[in-house]
C-alpha cells in the first residue's frame, strides 16, 4: 500500500543505521545526537555528502583511463602470451559465441562503470543547481545505480579465478596486471561515491520550492 | 541547553522515514509479506514479515553449513596434460598476493569471504538468542552493522566470475567444478533468502524489548 506523506518542515531525523524516525527537540537541533535505539550518530543529511561524492567520482574517473586502457590479465599459453584488457575480455566471449555472458559482461564491466560516473555526476550537478526537474526519476536513477554497482566486480573475480587456476608455467599460466588494479579502484570508489551520496537531497529543493 | 546523547521520541504514532527520499509518514497497516511504498517517490518503505526470527535464522545456520564447506573444498579443478590445479577461495587471494596485487587480494578477500562470513555470523548472533530466549548483550550493538556489511559482500557476482572464467579457459583445458561449487550455487539464494525475509524492524523491536 503507498502510504500517505506528513506535511513537510517537521523536525524529524530518522537514524542510517537502525531506520528509526525521531523528533529532534529545537533546542537540539544544532548538536550531535545519538539514535536512542542503537546509539549511531543522527544525522538529517549525510554530512558533506556531495563533497565526499565529487572527490570519490573525481578519483573514480582518474582511474577510468588506465583501467581500460591497461590489460587487466596476461595469458600465456604454450609460450604463447596474450594481453586482455577489460574491453578485449568482452570482445573474446562475442566471437566465441558466448552470447548471454558476453552481455552480462559487457553491461557489468562496461555499461555500468560508465553509468556510475555519469549517472552519480548529473546528479550532484543537479542538486547544486537546486533542480526541479523529475525527482521521482532522479531518485530511480540513484536506487538503480546503487543495485546495480556491485555486479562491475565480475571481471576483478575472472582475474582473481583464472589467476588461482592457471599456473602450470610456460605451459599455461595467468597473471594479474596494473589495469586490474585500477578497474578495482573504479569500482570500489564509484560504490563509495554512491554510499556517501545522499538522495534525500534531490527532494529538499523541492521541498523548499513549497513553502 | 543542548544536550548531546539519546534521546527519546516525542509521538506515540509510529513514524516510519523513507530512505529514498527522506519523506516521513505515519505507519502504515501492513498484512504478513506485503510491503508499504513511499507516496512521495515510489521507494519502498518496509515489507512485512512476521515469521522474520525464524525463517532468517533457520536460512542463516544452512547458510553457515554451506559457507564452511565452500571454503574448505576446491571449487573448480584444472586439467591439462595429465597436470592438474585446484583452487578454493583463499588460494585466489593468496595468488594475487603472491603477484604483488595486494590491493586486488584484499579487495576479492573481504568482498567474498570476510563479509559474507561477517554477515553470517551477526545474523546469528542476533537472531539465535531471540528465538530461544537466551539472554544475550551486544545485540544492539552488533545489529546496526548489518547494512554496511552487506553492501560489501558479493558472492552472487563471484558465482558470474566463476561462469565467465569457464567459458574463458573451456577452449584450453578439461574444467571439473569441484563440490565449493554446488555449495556457492546453493549459498546464494539461501543468503539472499535470509535477508528477503529478515524484517529489521520487527528485530530492531525484539533487541529493544530485551536489553
Amino acid at each position: 500500500m503507498t502510504a500517505s506523506v506528513l506535511p513537510a518542515g517537521m523536525a524529524h531525523a530518522q537514524c542510517h543505521a537502525c531506520s528509526l524516525v525521531m523528533t529532534i527537540p529545537e533546542e537540539a537541533r544544532e548538536s550531535r545526537l545519538g539514535c536512542s535505539r542503537c546509539g549511531t550518530v543522527v544525522h538529517r543529511r549525510k554530512p558533506n555528502s556531495l563533497s565526499r561524492t565529487m572527490a570519490l567520482l573525481l578519483a573514480a574517473v582518474i582511474c577510468y583511463v588506465p583501467a581500460n586502457v591497461y590489460p587487466i590479465m596476461a595469458i600465456t599459453s604454450f609460450g604463447k602470451v596474450q594481453s586482455d584488457t577489460i574491453f578485449s575480455g568482452v570482445i573474446y566471449l562475442f566471437v566465441h559465441g558466448m552470447w548471454p555472458l558476453a552481455l552480462i559482461v559487457f553491461v557489468a564491466s562496461i555499461i555500468v562503470p560508465t553509468m556510475k560516473l555519469i549517472g552519480l555526476t548529473a546528479l550532484v550537478i543537479s542538486i547544486r543547481r537546486r533542480s526541479q526537474w523529475r525527482p521521482q526519476e532522479r531518485a530511480r536513477l540513484y536506487r538503480t545505480i546503487e543495485t546495480v554497482g556491485r555486479w562491475s566486480m565480475v571481471d576483478v573475480y575472472v582475474v582473481t579465478i583464472l589467476v588461482a587456476l592457471v599456473h602450470l608455467g610456460s605451459i599455461a599460466s595467468v597473471e594479474a596486471q596494473t589495469g586490474a588494479f585500477f578497474f578495482g579502484a573504479v569500482v570500489v570508489l564509484t560504490l563509495l561515491a554512491a554510499q556517501s551520496f545522499d538522495p534525500r537531497l534531490i527532494w529538499d529543493s523541492i521541498e523548499d520550492n513549497d513553502e | 541547553m543542548p544536550r548531546d546523547g539519546p534521546f527519546e521520541p516525542r509521538i506515540q504514532v509510529r513514524l516510519v522515514g523513507c530512505h529514498e527520499c527522506d519523506a516521513v509518514v505515519e505507519e502504515p497497516f501492513v498484512p504478513d509479506g506485503g510491503s508499504a511504498i513511499c507516496g512521495r517517490c515510489g521507494g519502498t518503505l518496509f515489507r512485512r514479515q512476521r515469521q522474520t526470527v525464524e525463517i532468517t535464522l533457520a536460512l542463516s545456520i544452512s547458510g553457515a553449513i554451506l559457507f564452511v564447506v565452500a571454503n574448505v573444498y576446491p571449487f573448480l579443478a584444472f586439467e591439462l596434460q595429465g597436470q592438474v590445479a585446484q583452487t578454493t577461495l583463499r588460494s585466489g587471494v593468496s595468488a594475487l598476493w603472491g603477484q604483488g596485487q595486494y590491493a586486488v587480494a584484499g579487495l576479492v578477500l573481504v568482498t567474498t569471504i570476510l563479509a559474507p562470513a561477517c554477515q553470517l555470523a551477526l545474523l546469528l548472533f542476533v537472531l539465535a538468542p531471540i528465538q530461544f530466549k537466551w539472554r544475550s548483550r551486544g545485540g544492539i550493538r552488533v545489529f546496526r552493522w548489518l547494512g554496511r556489511i552487506r553492501a560489501w559482500s558479493m558472492m552472487e557476482v563471484f558465482l558470474i566470475g566463476i561462469l565467465v572464467a569457464l567459458v574463458k579457459l573451456s577452449d584450453m583445458a578439461d574444467i571439473v567444478p569441484g563440490l565449493a561449487l554446488w555449495a556457492f550455487a546453493l549459498l546464494i539464494p539461501i543468503l539472499a533468502g535470509a535477508l528477503v525475509f529478515l524484517d529489521a524492524e520487527l528485530v530492531w523491536r525484539e533487541l529493544e524489548a530485551v536489553e
